[in-house]
């Protein structure tokens, strides 16, 4: 076993640092939510030359190549920076899926671009109604001569606002949350019948509700098997899912120092509040939690790449599940160590903890990823 | 023992009933049950009804308008308020410097503050904190200089709740900087915050609402006769109050109402084709929560009907430390009991004023904020830390 980084992760996560830490700032952010943009243009167009928005993405199709490993390591800086980029929603997730599941003539109508940056893509599993499950689909959609038409709505669909293709999973066949007759469609947001109600996520990044009427697709843009994509829609949320976790890890170290730091400079009873002993041991057990989610998330992004689903949906669940009830912890006891200043919008803790929120709930929250975990025992 | 209520309690509940059903107006109650934005004028229209009604400060003595309701009473009155959907009422008039002017001022301050706060007509705010001095109040450094028949006042006050529309503030200031031990070179001011020399700024917290602020005071004359009790005495009266502050503190009406919304969202939300509350996993957490409700709920009522134990001036201290656990708790679990619809930020919309479109269900456009907002609970008003200190002093003293 090795847990270290290699040269190249080691690379990837200080030139990314060191880009994030120099353009991601709170004055940034704002100004990019204040002016309706989902990323920073200059931003972008660096992590396409850093060649960071081709990291899983294959050589064959002008990416680097690289594992669920480094995309972990990639994502832990977007979240110690709070950067806005759609990289988990265009990259790890519209980039996963085309690389799971394209066919040649996908792959290069699409990866090249995410690798570089010109075109982005979202991912829609998820509906009003679903809750958390992702074979819970009431999108349904009708053979219409050589394709099909979709209805439907898909919910909390992240990057979509900003995104040129979108991979939205239907009925073909099945009713209700039979995992059997899912299949994942591409859509293009200017196709008639498609409307997005855009909206921004709590920590800033944008999503949308995207309602589906009659929309016209190809047999051709069909993503992976027909009828049969439950799996694979599960391997693509699992991917995203992974680097969701990473990207929470991020920010709870961020959180740690900012909130270790604050219990050397506070003074109150005529001593750094870190002299209380109540304190410190809050501080502590921050750290354990800290470094046991560490290691899980450090797992599921050895996994994440598996085909080997049941190891790979226990390793990912493991993650979410501790991060959920452990990083809802931290942040909880973060903000009460602050005390005030920790609830105000101007100090940057509450951005941390809202994307550590975020990432809690996007893809199953805490309870869907301890029964999938569960299920996997049985 | 006995743990029914008595006759006469059912009659004054359905009295109490009868009263919220014809006098709350339907535009406050929906407000406050669809979890919008409250200003000013929605609070104090509330407090003025209920001090028409002579029902806003049930607990003073009887000669200031109080209404001699058994603790008994006090609770079923905070419990039908909230499930009815009342606004919370403001306690810095009505439990916290109302009965410090009762038990401490002069007859021409009672004669002066007690009628409007009993009415419900002065909004007041509470000028604690300070930058520096948050748990450690005692070190508080706003300074008050005698001048004449004048206090001039310099300082900056934090987390002022709801300055930004009251008309007088209840103010610790330090008049004696060589004292001794720090706790004993504080008074209690009252201040009109029309008078020169006062700034409130606002401070937005982030779930984006503003209710706290800062208040800048620069040389601020405030007439010596609104000291209330003797100059440097301020302390005892400070706990004293702090003492009547933490009782309300549980909240135990509003974590019932709360609770009720949480079961409501539940049974309506599904989760693999069932209703929510169905579901174990679930129905578990909101079954210990129950239990802790009870248990909070109780232990307010043995306080409030002097059924102390060893604690003794540490038993609110427990209530405080306790209610707050359960106000987070409920927020916490009407938040995960959304689901994916507690992603979209939609705090713009739980303004009243807006017009927008939404996505997802309308309760669950709070939920978030809700969650966010209810972490100050166990900050405000002693934080849990203080209040633990509080609770293992008593016990070790």
């Amino acid at each position: 076993m090795n847990f270290n980084y290699s040269e190249e992760q080691s690379l990837i996560s200080d030139s990314l640092g060191k880009l994030l830490s120099d353009g991601c700032s709170q004055a940034t952010r704002r100004s990019l939510i204040a002016g309706d943009q989902d990323h920073d243009p200059e931003i972008w167009s660096a992590l396409g030359e850093l060649g960071m928005l081709g990291l899983p993405i294959a050589e064959a199709y002008a990416g680097v190549g690289g594992t669920a490993v480094d995309t972990m390591v990639a994502a832990i800086e977007f979240g110690r920076h709070l950067s806005l980029e759609p990289f988990t929603a265009s990259v790890v997730l519209g980039g996963g899926a085309l690389q799971l599941a394209g066919t040649e003539d996908q792959k290069n109508a699409f990866l090249p671009g995410i690798a570089d940056g010109s075109k982005r893509a979202a991912v829609g599993f998820l509906e009003p109604e679903s809750r958390f499950d992702l074979s819970s689909v009431a999108t349904r959609a009708e053979p219409d001569g050589d394709g099909y038409r979709l209805s439907g709505r898909k919910a909390a669909v992240i990057g979509a606002p900003s995104a040129d293709i979108f991979i939205v999973s239907a009925r073909t066949s099945g009713t209700a949350s039979d995992p059997d007759g899912l299949t994942l469609f591409l859509v293009r947001p200017d196709a008639s019948g498609v409307e997005i109600k855009p909206y921004r996520f709590a920590d800033g990044r944008t999503g949308a509700d995207i309602v589906l009427e009659n929309v016209p697709v190809a047999a051709s843009d069909i993503l992976g098997p027909k009828d049969k994509a439950a799996d694979l829609i599960e391997h693509i949320a699992d991917l995203g899912t992974a680097a969701l976790c990473a990207e929470a890890l991020g920010a709870l170290e961020k959180i740690i120092a900012m909130t270790t730091e604050y219990l050397k400079v506070r003074t109150q009873f005529g001593r750094p509040i870190g002299e209380f002993q109540a304190l410190q041991h809050q501080l502590a057990e921050m750290m354990i939690d800290f470094e046991h989610a560490k290691s899980l998330v450090f797992e599921a992004a050895m996994t994440a790449d598996s085909p080997d689903a049941p190891i790979r949906k226990k390793a990912v669940s493991a993650a979410k599940v501790y991060l959920g009830e452990r990083g809802r912890v931290i942040c909880q006891n973060a903000i009460q160590m602050h005390g005030g200043i920790g609830m105000t919008d101007e100090y940057e803790l509450g951005d941390y903890v809202k994307r550590v929120m975020v990432a809690e709930k996007a893809f199953g929250d805490t309870d869907q990823h301890l029964e999938r975990y569960a299920r996997q025992m049985a | 023992m006995d743990i029914n209520y008595t006759p006469e309690d059912e009659a004054f509940r359905t009295e109490v009933k009868a009263f919220m059903e014809a006098k709350l107006p339907k535009g406050l109650s929906d407000k406050v049950k669809a979890g919008q934005k409250l200003d000013g004028e929605d609070f104090m229209l509330w407090q003025q009804i209920l001090g028409q009604k002579g029902w806003l400060v049930p607990r003073w003595p009887e000669e200031h308008g109080g209404c001699g309701w058994t603790p008994v009473q006090v609770n079923i009155f905070d419990e039908e308020a909230y499930l009815a959907g009342a606004p919370r009422v403001l306690p810095f008039g009505v439990n916290m410097v109302g009965p410090v002017i009762i038990e401490f001022g002069s007859e021409d301050q009672k004669a002066r503050h007690l009628p409007g706060i009993a009415r419900g007509e002065v909004p007041w705010c509470q000028g604690f904190s300070e930058p520096g001095s948050g748990s450690d109040l005692a070190s508080l450094k706003t300074a008050a200089v005698r001048d004449g028949d004048d206090y001039i006042v310099n300082g900056q006050k934090i987390w002022t709740s709801y300055a930004h529309f009251s008309d007088w503030m209840f103010c610790l200031v330090r008049t004696d900087p060589n004292a001794a031990k720090k706790q004993q070179g504080i008074s209690f001011l009252l201040i009109d915050m029309k008078i020169p020399g006062i700034t409130v700024r606002p401070i937005i917290t982030f779930d984006g609402m503003h209710s706290v602020n800062e208040v800048f005071l620069e040389n601020v004359r405030v007439p010596a006769e609104n000291l209330v009790g003797e100059e440097n005495k301020g302390w005892d009266y400070a706990k004293f109050l702090l003492g009547h502050e933490r009782t309300g503190i549980a909240g135990v009406g509003g974590c019932k109402a709360e609770f009720e919304k949480l079961l409501e969202i539940a049974r309506i939300e599904k989760k693999n084709g069932k209703p929510l509350i169905e579901d174990p996993l679930f129905a578990v957490k909101i079954a210990r929560l129950e239990i802790d409700l009870r248990a909070l709920e109780l232990t307010n009522m043995r306080m409030l009907s002097g059924s102390g134990t060893g604690l003794n001036g540490a038993f609110p201290s427990v209530l405080k430390v306790k209610g707050t656990e359960v106000q987070q708790r409920i927020a916490e679990l009407q938040m995960d009991a959304v689901g994916v619809h507690a992603l979209p930020w939609q705090q713009a919309a739980m303004d009243p004023a807006w017009n927008g479109d939404t996505v997802g269900p309308d309760y669950a456009i709070p939920r978030m904020p809700a969650y966010i907002d209810r972490r100050k609970a166990t900050i405000y008003g002693g934080s849990t830390e203080i209040q633990k200190n509080i609770i293992s002093k008593t016990l070790l003293s």
